[in-house]
């Protein structure tokens, strides 16, 4: 048994489901007990997605463990065939379900379906979503591609993106414009966005971008075995990176990669005066290996920060890892228990952290800037606007989110300048996060400075509340204060004023329990 | 308004008698772990221990949004391999996490260990495990058990099971006392606890106790009132302590909460001109809130998904004081002695189901076309893209909106998707 409170990673059936939900045409049915449904709230949420996840799960309950499971199973593979109409079915087990064993590919065998069916192992005890992610979509690619006759034109599939999958959705479009750029169209891209057809004519490709190791690395070999596709090793996250990418792909087609690079900006921005302050600034880096080794390249060799530590959660890449750490001249941190990591960023006190949705509440605890890099990520990391990390935009890209977090050049020089200024100081933090600055004789409280200011707090009445304070305030009993203080705090200050004032109008002078609850019920609208 | 009370139960017009739909099939709901979540908010010197799997520990995560990070006194043992092949070894391990996390929260009074689908379908026996290490870490910690498996309870029935688990565990007494039962934001149980203290109703227990020092005692003279209708278990486990239940619709909106007060003030021989005196006031501000924020609702349709238990209740609130007309009211379960007086109240007309075949229960509600769908978050946005408006379930689970002072604001999440669905309107119209 091992604690854990914070999981870097879901169980593998998730990652079974972000193949399923990434694509279109294809069923899962999950043998999971009641409750399992929760991960449905990871694609309509986080992701915003605006169906649901293609995903029948058995949802047995105890009084279903007396024997009849394996027909309740039967049972939901045929109502999903029959009400979706899948080109192909993936069953599989999730951790409860392996314990009872019932077997999703032999009891679906037995129902005859007209389609595929693709049964899935995975092993809930040993491994965790990307493997998931990773075996499903090679057991797909190994069950539906087969070796056929290449394109005339020069073409590729791009393997890896999923739902679920941090900026997998503009990676993809950014990617496929510079293969365009270098005269190279996409043939399928998988298995975000592709079905079950789709899968069946990726041997047509003359070879294979892997965008995301961690989630295509199998499909590739796999590919590579069965139709003889060659796949790119570099991920073009980062100018060189990208450079090298097209060098990559130049060597594997014999095309040109000269590509107009027109619309790239990282490297003035990086290079003008305004960015000097950046050099050598001292960065921690961890997240999925990929997007750690690539982002460690970056900040080294085109902001010019320093890494002084580095790390990645995933052990199935422990070994690449350690290489670029060893680069870098810092030991790789391979863990995926976040109190190693915090304790790490605390002995390393970091001037910016790159990392997960983790690092981030790590960074706010410790006041420490954060920039977010890999998954898991939360909602606000799924944005609306076009974001990729890849290729010659996701450069421009990185440059603003990583640099946003920073006090600007001018100001930090300023805030050195005027370093004891009572209420122009460093602790009051950079202008464009909201936080408000203090004035030194006062005590901060720990983590005030990183909580944005909720727009309520400020509003219309600040005006009328002075007012009041001018003229006298009304006094509050004892019993009002303490209920005041039961009020969350980020909405107690827009409450007290409201009260205060309502009071005023109506001539209160002592402000009572009812007092609060009248103006609570005066203000409702 | 006026103030008049609401007409007392009158079979006729309710929906106690009406035939339930019982359904079988695939759900959509929590396991009884969510439960943590709240729970140990409010009790604050508990530490909830999972012993699952991975999948335990990432519901959590996903559950518990960014309170993961706030150092939650909450945590998964998660079972590897090892512990499978020889369940020997797993009590071993449980007493070996469970004293290294005792060591590292000194200030833990009461350890709960909370069994899981696979805890459970292996059977492990967390309750023998939980009687060894109280004894092992008497009397500093007391641990408990219960289980939150999704094979044994769906969302709220976590809570319930928790309360259950630590009723035969009470201290016996003989005094003529009053047990409020189910967990409140702490500011609606002070307002609760001014109420009867004003109507000189004392000394009332609270379960649970926001410490374990201040856990209620139980016994023969003990009345209970619920304030939260997935207690069946709880209601059960009382009952076997000699505590009489008081039945009482639940306490939403301003006809729930008088009728609720009103049965614990009859049970204790209030008067009723201190009965209309101390509940006057906030009747008339309820009256006023619901007033205004419930003009979107007036003569709209609700179709209730199953979620949490507090369906019913809540379409009795929507259908008497904010005008809307019920179509379906789903629940996870349904259980007579709780939620029938809710019943009773609640106009007939809609269907009544009870469990959840979700494919079947959203053809339904395809057919109905309501105005306003009451659903998990696993269902809302994909119903908000086909055109339907939503108020998402969790919330009124998770948002201080029972008694006097909420009840404008229980008003208000039904009525913002409404109003913000006309804002947004009127913008793409502009």
């Amino acid at each position: 048994m091992k604690l854990t409170l914070w999981t870097y990673e879901g169980p593998p059936h998730v990652g079974a489901m972000r193949v399923a939900t990434g694509m279109k045409g294809l069923h899962y049915v999950l043998h999971a007990p009641q409750g399992d449904t929760y991960a449905d709230l990871l694609f309509t949420m986080i992701e915003r997605r605006n169906h649901r996840p293609p995903v029948t799960y058995t949802t047995f309950q105890a009084r279903d463990l007396g024997g009849d499971t394996a027909n309740l199973f039967k049972d939901a593979a045929r109502d999903a065939y029959a009400r979706f109409q899948p080109e192909a079915m993936i069953v599989g087990a999730s951790c409860t379900a392996e314990l009872i064993q019932d077997d999703p590919g032999g009891l679906t065998e037995a129902l005859g379906l007209p389609i595929p069916v693709i049964p899935l192992d995975l092993p809930s005890y040993q491994r965790k979503e990307n493997f998931g992610a990773d075996e499903t979509f090679h057991q797909i690619v190994r069950h539906l591609a087969k070796p056929m006759p290449r394109t005339e034109a020069i073409s590729c599939n791009i393997l890896g993106a999923t739902a679920l999958g941090f900026r997998h959705r503009d990676d993809v479009a950014e990617v496929t414009r510079l293969l365009a750029l270098m005269g190279i169209s996409v043939n399928v891209a998988a298995p975000l966005n592709a079905r079950p057809s789709d899968i069946a004519r990726m041997g047509q490709a003359h070879f294979n971008v892997l965008l995301y190791p961690e989630t295509g690395e199998g499909a590739a070999r796999q590919l590579e075995r069965t139709c003889g596709q060659p796949w790119t090793k570099i991920v073009p996250i980062g100018v060189g990176a990208t450079r090298d990418f097209l060098h990559e792909v130049a060597a594997i087609t014999g095309l040109s990669a000269a590509v107009d690079e027109s619309a790239l900006r990282l490297p003035w921005w990086s290079a003008s005066v305004d960015s000097t302050y950046l050099t050598g600034k001292r960065v921690f880096i961890f997240g999925d290996a990929t997007h750690a080794i690539a982002a460690a390249r970056i900040a080294a060799t085109e902001i010019g920060f320093t890494v002084v530590g580095m790390g990645c959660f995933n052990r199935e890449f422990a070994r690449p890892m350690r290489a670029a750490a060893k680069a870098h001249g810092v030991e790789a941190l391979i863990t995926d228990d976040y109190l190693e990591v915090e304790a790490e960023i605390e002995r390393l006190q970091p001037e910016l952290i790159l990392g997960t949705q983790m690092e981030r509440h790590i960074g706010k605890r410790l006041g420490i800037p954060c920039a977010v890099i890999s998954s898991p990520v939360h909602v606000q990391d799924f944005p609306a606007r076009y974001s990729p990390q890849m290729g010659f935009e996701g450069a421009n890209v990185i440059f603003d989110t990583w640099i946003h977090p920073l006090v600007m050049g001018l100001e930090e020089h300023l805030l050195t300048m005027f370093r004891e200024d009572f209420e122009f100081h460093d602790a009051a933090g950079a202008s464009h996060h909201g936080a408000k600055a203090v004035a030194r004789a006062e005590p901060v409280e720990a983590g005030v400075l990183h909580h944005r200011t909720p727009a309520e707090y400020l509003d219309k009445d600040e005006a009328a509340a002075v007012a009041v304070a001018v003229l006298g305030a009304p006094v509050w009993a004892d019993a009002a204060e303490r209920e005041l203080k039961k009020i969350p705090f980020f909405v107690r200050g827009k409450a007290k004023r409201n009260t205060e004032k309502y009071a005023a109008d109506r001539g209160v002078t002592e402000i009572s329990v009812d007092t609060l609850y009248e103006a609570k019920a005066h203000y409702a609208r | 308004m006026s103030l008049d009370l609401p007409a007392t139960l009158s079979g006729a017009s309710g929906c106690r008698t009406a035939p339930v739909l019982k359904e079988r099939g695939q759900r959509e709901v929590f396991c009884g772990l969510t439960g943590i979540i709240w729970l140990h908010r409010k009790m604050q010197d508990a530490f909830f221990l999972v012993v699952g799997s991975r999948t335990c520990a990432h519901l959590l995560q996903a559950a518990a949004g960014v309170m993961i990070f706030a150092e939650p006194r909450f945590g998964t043992a998660i079972l590897e391999e090892k512990d499978l092949a020889g369940l020997a070894d797993a009590n071993a391990e449980l007493d070996r996490e469970v004293a290294r996390l005792l060591s590292r929260r000194p200030d833990i009074k009461q350890l709960f260990l909370v069994g899981s689908c696979p805890s459970e379908v292996i059977k492990l026996d967390l309750a023998r495990a939980a009687e060894r290490l109280s004894g092992l870490h008497a009397p500093h910690v007391r641990v408990y058990n219960y289980s939150g498996s999704g094979i044994e309870t769906t969302f709220t029935q976590g809570e319930d099971a928790c309360l259950a688990a630590m009723v035969p565990t009470l201290a016996g007494t003989t005094a003529r006392e009053l047990l409020v039962v189910g967990a409140l934001p702490d500011v609606v149980e002070d307002q609760c606890l001014a109420l009867l203290a004003a109507l000189g109703i004392g000394p009332v227990r609270m379960l649970p106790a926001r410490r374990s020092a201040d856990l209620p005692a139980v016994g023969a003279n003990t009345v209970f009132a619920l304030v939260q209708p997935f207690l069946g278990d709880t209601h059960a486990a009382l009952t076997r302590r000699g505590a009489r239940h008081l039945a009482a619709p639940f306490p939403f909106g301003e006809q729930g909460t008088t009728a609720w007060l009103r049965a614990i003030a009859t049970e204790f021989g209030i008067s009723d001109d201190v009965f209309d005196r101390v509940t006057a006031a906030p009747r008339a501000r309820a009256l006023k809130a619901i007033a205004a924020q419930s003009v979107e609702l007036q003569g709209k349709s609700v179709f209730f998904f199953p979620d949490s238990q507090l369906e019913i209740p809540l379409a009795r609130f929507l259908a008497r004081e904010c005008g809307m007309t019920p179509i379906e009211v789903g629940t996870p379960y349904l259980h007579d002695a709780l939620h029938g007086p809710d019943l009773d109240l609640l106009p007939s007309g809609p269907t009544i189901s009870e469990g959840q075949d979700v494919e079947k229960q959203l053809d339904r509600q395809r057919a109905a076309r309501p105005d306003l769908t009451i659903c998990g978050l696993g269902l809302a946005n994909p119903l908000e893209a086909q055109g339907f408006t939503t108020k998402w379930a969790i919330e009124l689970v998770f948002t201080p909106v029972h008694f006097y002072e909420q009840a404008g604001d229980l008003a208000g999440l039904f009525s913002r998707p409404l109003r913000r669905k006309a804002l947004l309107q009127a913008g793409a119209q502009a």
